[in-house]
């Protein structure tokens, strides 16, 4: 099980205001920057690209690196493109994660407690698939979360929103043979931010994985469909483009939901195109856990 | 298998974001040898913005061969048995910047090969993961034959080719931005 929730104490500008008595009802001092600027910004971003497309531009299907909405980002993104290369040798292979690695109750968030988690239980299932739509088996996977009122318990997280005693929100499993995943978890909620005033973010999940090389490594945000925050967030905006935003957005699943018990979301993760040949993978032999 | 050929547009990334501290790092997480044990080294840096200031929210993952060049293919990594050494580790970087892994020097995977350990880098801010690369300073006949530093401008080059410290660690910077910005890969 998770044993760490030794919350670090991390400076940043993305905290939300510290819990003193009204905060969270005053406007912080430094956000002086309001929803409509930052809604401006990033309309115009949207309209650039809608431009650039018509005119026979890329589409782009991962985020701007480069994306001022998103301030922390000024100063985080690498101003020189990105330099194309081959993957080389150790690139093309995966670490192993097995059932050495993760306890199969982990990806239960719900049973980490003596009790039952407020809010709302879901079971959020899917696929891990390679770019070529082969099944990514045997891979970990990890998710972390905020709570059911938008509150994380990392220590930095000072919304004033209640923490539950009962929730951790963390959680690990390994793909099965068909590349798939499930968690038990609970809704999260919505929580504000300081990227400027009145910044709330979407209710998400932090989703991490592995695929069967490392330059397959990602990790992501899975989303809830219908959320009225998306088109004010400044990170769910750093992609531009709205077929691949819509990659990140889960599907309501009622073959999925349980009765008296759950609802369903489904959510498969497409990972980039493998890059070693079949050759160099049979080399290999058999990869991974012998479980 | 079947050799399925259907092209699917990958799945975007997103930020790790200022919370992953209480989820991503784990116990051992970036000893892959037990720090003091017969050929282990530290390896140890700084991760700066553009401005030049330290970023204390970021996390590494390094992904490497043995001291053989081979690549390992073990299970264990989370669960550290003190024995396995797995290739892979993680490292969260601490309030001033700094990141330390303790691991062995790789060997290279071929004869004459320069040798070097695979990156990712996660941060707050940094909207998808960035990929790099930490090459040995040692061999630069190697060094000088390799593929990818031999197609970069020698004052990009340099930023990819850790310094060996006095006590046989390697040194190795990030720089996010700014004049001495990171070579950062974009994997074809």
């Amino acid at each position: 099980m998770p044993q760490h929730i030794n919350a670090q104490q991390l400076p940043g500008d993305e905290a939300v205001p510290a819990a003193e008595p009204h905060a969270g009802h005053l406007p912080p001092d430094r956000a002086i920057e309001t929803q409509a600027d930052l809604s401006a910004e990033i309309n115009a971003l949207a309209d650039a690209y809608a431009r650039a497309l018509k005119d026979g531009g890329a589409v782009e299907t991962q985020p701007r690196l480069d994306y001022p909405p998103y301030r922390s980002s000024i100063l985080r993104h690498p101003t020189k493109s990105l330099h194309h290369a081959d993957p080389e040798t150790i690139e093309l292979y995966s670490p192993a994660f097995g059932h050495q690695d993760v306890h199969a109750l982990e990806s239960d968030l719900t049973i980490q407690h003596n009790g039952e988690p407020q809010g709302e239980r879901i079971i959020v299932a899917g696929k891990v698939l390679d770019g070529d739509g082969r099944p990514v088996a045997g891979q970990l996977v990890e998710i972390w979360q905020a709570n059911a009122a938008g509150r994380y318990i990392h220590k930095r997280d000072q919304h004033p929103a209640p923490l539950d005693p009962n929730f951790t929100g963390i959680g690990r499993c390994i793909t099965g043979p068909d590349g798939s995943y499930r968690f038990t978890t609970i809704k999260p909620g919505a929580y504000p931010w300081k990227n400027h005033l009145n910044a709330w973010r979407p209710a998400h999940i932090h989703f991490s994985m592995f695929g069967t090389e490392f330059t397959q490594r990602i990790i992501t945000q899975m989303y809830f469909p219908g959320d009225q925050l998306f088109p004010l967030d400044p990170i769910y905006q750093t992609i531009v483009d709205q077929d691949a935003r819509d990659r990140l957005v889960a599907k309501y699943d009622h073959s999925l939901t349980e009765p008296e018990w759950a609802l369903g979301y489904t959510w498969d993760i497409v990972l980039t195109g493998p890059k070693r040949t079949w050759t160099e993978n049979e080399a290999l032999g058999a990869e991974g856990d012998e479980e | 298998m079947s050799n399925q050929t259907t092209k699917l547009v990958p799945t975007p990334g997103q930020t790790v974001g200022p919370f992953y501290g209480y989820a991503l790092p784990f116990e051992k997480d970036s000893e892959l040898l037990a720090p003091g044990s017969p050929g282990s080294i530290r390896l140890q840096g700084t991760v700066y913005d553009g401005a030049g200031e330290t970023v204390p929210d970021a996390i590494l993952e390094i992904w490497q061969p043995d001291a053989d060049g081979k690549v390992v293919q073990k299970t264990g990594s989370l669960v550290r048995d003190g024995y396995t050494f797995t290739g892979w580790g993680r490292g969260a970087v601490g309030y001033s910047g700094v990141f330390t892994f303790t691991t062995v020097n790789p060997g290279p995977m071929s004869p004459g090969a320069a040798a070097f350990i695979s990156v990712a880098v996660f941060a707050r801010g940094l909207t998808n993961r960035l990929f790099t690369r930490i090459y040995l300073p040692e061999n630069e006949d190697a060094l000088a034959k390799d593929p990818l530093l031999s197609s970069l401008d020698p004052g990009r080059r340099r930023t990819l080719i850790a310094r060996r410290d006095t006590d046989g660690g390697l040194t190795w910077d990030i720089h996010l931005q700014g004049p001495d910005e990171t070579v950062f890969l974009d994997f074809r």
